[in-house]
C-alpha cells in the first residue's frame, strides 16, 4: 500500500509541457531516488508534490497526487497548508539561502510546531531542542539561540531537516540535499536521513543526479529525462543491469565504471530545451541504440520482471 | 548569491552590536553622539536653560551676546540660549514623530503592495504616483491649510506625504525577497501569507528603511522649522528653531544673533541624524565601504 500515489502527474508553462505523465509510488519507510540531468523535471515534480509551483508560470495540468486518500493536485490552497510541513516535510539544495538568516535556528523550528500544532512556547521549545539533538548538532540547547550565519554549512542542513521534520511529517522530499555540501559532510547528512527513516519511519524522496547517492540510500529508483520517467524499479536490479539506454549511459558516466586510464565516457549531445523535445523517444537524438521507430513512436513504460518499468522500444528485459 | 544573504544576514544582532559605540566607525560614533546630545539637551531642558524661554524681559532685549546671556536675547528681551535648549524638545519630536507615522504607514503598504502584487500594487503604486506628483511643500502646506496651522496639522500632513518613500523602498526589497529561496522554504512549511510576510519578509528588508528614516528625521526636521517660519507649524510664543527664525529675521541687520543661533542648532542637529544614516549603512552593510 503506498503512502503516496502519483499518477499521470503534468506540468506546463503556458503551452508548453515540462513535465509528462509521471507515475511515482513512495511506501512508507521508503527511500526513492528521483534521477537524471540538470533540467530533467526533478525539482518541478518535487515542486508539484508539495504544490509549491511558481504561480503564474507553472500548473499542473493533468494527473494526480494521492496521499492517505485526498487528491493533492486538486486541494484547496487552505487544505495544501495544512499538508506542508504537517503530512510533507522538504528540504533544499541550499541550506544557506534556505534559512532565514535573521531567524534563531531554534526559532524556526518551533515556529512551524507553534503554528500547527498550537503548542505552547516552552513545548515547542523542548521539541526543537530534541529535535536538533536528533539530527546530530552536539550542544542542542545552547544552539538554539545561534543565527543560521554561525552554523557551517553541514550543520545548516541539519538545521534545516530539523526545520522541515518539526511536525513529524511521514513523507520529507528532499531536493539535492548534499549537493552544496562537501564529500565528507554529504555522507553525514545521507546517513542521517537513513536513520531518521529507520527511527521515525519517515518515507523520503531524494532527488539527485549523483548516482553515486542513489546507490548508498535509495531503495528503489525513478530515471527521469526530458521531463518524463524513463525507467522506474528497485534500485539493485535497476543499478545492475539497467533495462533502458539512457540509464545504462548514465551509469557508464560514473567514475569508477570505466577503464579509469581512459577519459570518462560521457553522453554525446546536450538534453533537449524544454518545450522543444523531439518527436517519438526524447532521448533518440543521443541514444546508441536508436532506430526509425524511436523518431516517431513514443515508448509507452512497459512493465518489465522484478516490479520494473521502462519505457523504451528496445527495453532490456532482465 | 549565499554570500550576499550571509552579509546582509543578522542586521538585527549587528544592528545592537552597532549600538556598541567602542567597535563602530566614526561616522555613526559622531552621529550617535550628537543625536545623544540633542536628547540629553531635550530631557533636561528646564534644569539646564538659564532662563524662561518664554517670559518677557524688555530691558533686556536686543543684547549681542554676553556672559549673561551667551546667545544673547530677543527683541522681548527673551534669552536666545534658553529657547534653543527648548526649541531642541519640539524640533525632536517633531523628527521622531514626523518619522514613525510614515516609516509605520509606508512599511505596511510597501510590503502589502509587493507582496500581494497584481491589481492591490497596481491601485497602492498609482496612490503613490498621486502624492508623489505633487511637489512635496506644497502638498504639506495645502493639507496643513486644510486642517488649520498647528502641530498635530503637521504630523497628519507628515503621514499623508512621507509614506510614499518608505512604501517605495519596502516595495522593491520586497518584490526582491518574496521569490527568495528562504520564503519558499517557509511556504513548504505551511506557513500562511500574512506570517511569511511580517515574519520572514519584513525582519529581512527592513533595515533599508530604519537606515532611510534616520535621514529622513533631517528632512522633516526641516521641513517642520520651514512650516512654522511659515506660520503653520508651531505657533508662536512657543521656542521652536523655525518660528525663532521667522521672529529674528526682522532683525536680521541689526541683531545677526537672533536668527543664527536656532539656524545653526538646526544644522547641528540635521547633521548628527545624517551621520547617524551613514554610519548604520554601514554597520549594516548596505553601502560598499
Amino acid at each position: 500500500m503506498s503512502l503516496l500515489e502519483v499518477r499521470n502527474l503534468s506540468i506546463a508553462a503556458g503551452a508548453s509541457t515540462l513535465v509528462e505523465q509521471v507515475d511515482l509510488d513512495l511506501a512508507e519507510g521508503e527511500v526513492l531516488g528521483l534521477v537524471g540531468e540538470s533540467g530533467s523535471g526533478k525539482t518541478i515534480t518535487c515542486r508539484a508534490l508539495m504544490r509549491l509551483l511558481p504561480a503564474g508560470e507553472l500548473r499542473i495540468s493533468a494527473g494526480s497526487i494521492h496521499l492517505n486518500g485526498r487528491d493533492l493536485a486538486r486541494a484547496s490552497e487552505a487544505e495544501m497548508r495544512k499538508v506542508r510541513g504537517v503530512e510533507i516535510g522538504m528540504i533544499f539544495q541550499n541550506p544557506n539561502s534556505h534559512l532565514d538568516p535573521v531567524m534563531r535556528i531554534g526559532d524556526q523550528i518551533a515556529e512551524s510546531v507553534r503554528y500547527h500544532e498550537g503548542a505552547s512556547a516552552g513545548e515547542a521549545r523542548s521539541r526543537a531542542i530534541e529535535l536538533l539533538r536528533q539530527v546530530g548538532i552536539p550542544d542542542p540547547a545552547r544552539r538554539m539561540a545561534a543565527y543560521p550565519h554561525e552554523f557551517s554549512g553541514g550543520m545548516r542542513q541539519r538545521a534545516m531537516i530539523a526545520v522541515a521534520l518539526a511536525c513529524r511529517p511521514k513523507i520529507l522530499i528532499a531536493d539535492e540535499p548534499t549537493t552544496a555540501l562537501d564529500v565528507t559532510v554529504q555522507a553525514q547528512v545521507l546517513r542521517l536521513l537513513l536513520d531518521l527513516r529507520d527511527r521515525l519511519g519517515l518515507a523520503i524522496v531524494l532527488v539527485t543526479h549523483n548516482l553515486g547517492v542513489v546507490a548508498q540510500t535509495c531503495d528503489s529508483l525513478a530515471v527521469m529525462y526530458a521531463g518524463r520517467v524513463m525507467e522506474r524499479g528497485p534500485k539493485r536490479e535497476l543499478l545492475r543491469m539497467p533495462a533502458h539506454p539512457y540509464t545504462a549511459a548514465l551509469l557508464g558516466c560514473q567514475p569508477g565504471s570505466a577503464n579509469p586510464a581512459e577519459p570518462l565516457p560521457a553522453i554525446p549531445g546536450q538534453p533537449p530545451a524544454a518545450g522543444a523535445f523531439p518527436a517519438g523517444c526524447r532521448f533518440h537524438p543521443r541514444c546508441p541504440r536508436a532506430a526509425a521507430i524511436c523518431e516517431s513512436e513514443r515508448p509507452a513504460l512497459r512493465a518489465l520482471r522484478d516490479r520494473r518499468v521502462a519505457a523504451c522500444h528496445f527495453a532490456v528485459a532482465p | 548569491m549565499s554570500d550576499f544573504a550571509l552579509s546582509r544576514g543578522n542586521w538585527l544582532e549587528r544592528g545592537i552590536g552597532a549600538l556598541r559605540l567602542g567597535r563602530a566607525n566614526l561616522n555613526l560614533r559622531l552621529g550617535a553622539g550628537i543625536v545623544l546630545a540633542w536628547a540629553l539637551v531635550a530631557l533636561l531642558a528646564p534644569w539646564i536653560a538659564p532662563f524662561d524661554p518664554i517670559a518677557h524681559n524688555l530691558p533686556d532685549k536686543l543684547q549681542g551676546p554676553s556672559l549673561a546671556y551667551p546667545f544673547g536675547t530677543d527683541n522681548f528681551g527673551r534669552d536666545i540660549l534658553s529657547r534653543v535648549i527648548y526649541g531642541a524638545r519640539i524640533d525632536l519630536q517633531m523628527g521622531v514623530i514626523g518619522v514613525l507615522f510614515p516609516f509605520l504607514i509606508g512599511t505596511t503598504i510597501g510590503s502589502i503592495a509587493g507582496y500581494a502584487g497584481g491589481w492591490v500594487d497596481s491601485v497602492l503604486m498609482r496612490l503613490v504616483d498621486v502624492v508623489l506628483a505633487f511637489p512635496f511643500l506644497v502638498l504639506m502646506l495645502a493639507i496643513i491649510a486644510i486642517l488649520g496651522p498647528g502641530l498635530y496639522s503637521f504630523y497628519i500632513a507628515m503621514a499623508l506625504v512621507g509614506w510614499v518613500s518608505y512604501a517605495r523602498l519596502v516595495r522593491a526589497q520586497v518584490l526582491v525577497l518574496k521569490t527568495s529561496d528562504f520564503v519558499t522554504a517557509a511556504r513548504s512549511l505551511g506557513f500562511g501569507r500574512l506570517r511569511i510576510l511580517f515574519r520572514h519578509i519584513l525582519p529581512n528588508c527592513i533595515a533599508g528603511s530604519i537606515v532611510f528614516s534616520m535621514s529622513d528625521v533631517v528632512l522633516v526636521v526641516l521641513s517642520g522649522s520651514a512650516i512654522s517660519y511659515l506660520g503653520l507649524g508651531v505657533q508662536p510664543p512657543t521656542a521652536e528653531w523655525g518660528v525663532m527664525i521667522a521672529e529674528g529675521q526682522n532683525f536680521i541687520t541689526t541683531a545677526w544673533w537672533i536668527t543664527t543661533f536656532p539656524g545653526l542648532a538646526i544644522v547641528f542637529m540635521a547633521l548628527g541624524f545624517s551621520l547617524l544614516a551613514d554610519g548604520l549603512a554601514e554597520r549594516l552593510g548596505l553601502r560598499q565601504r
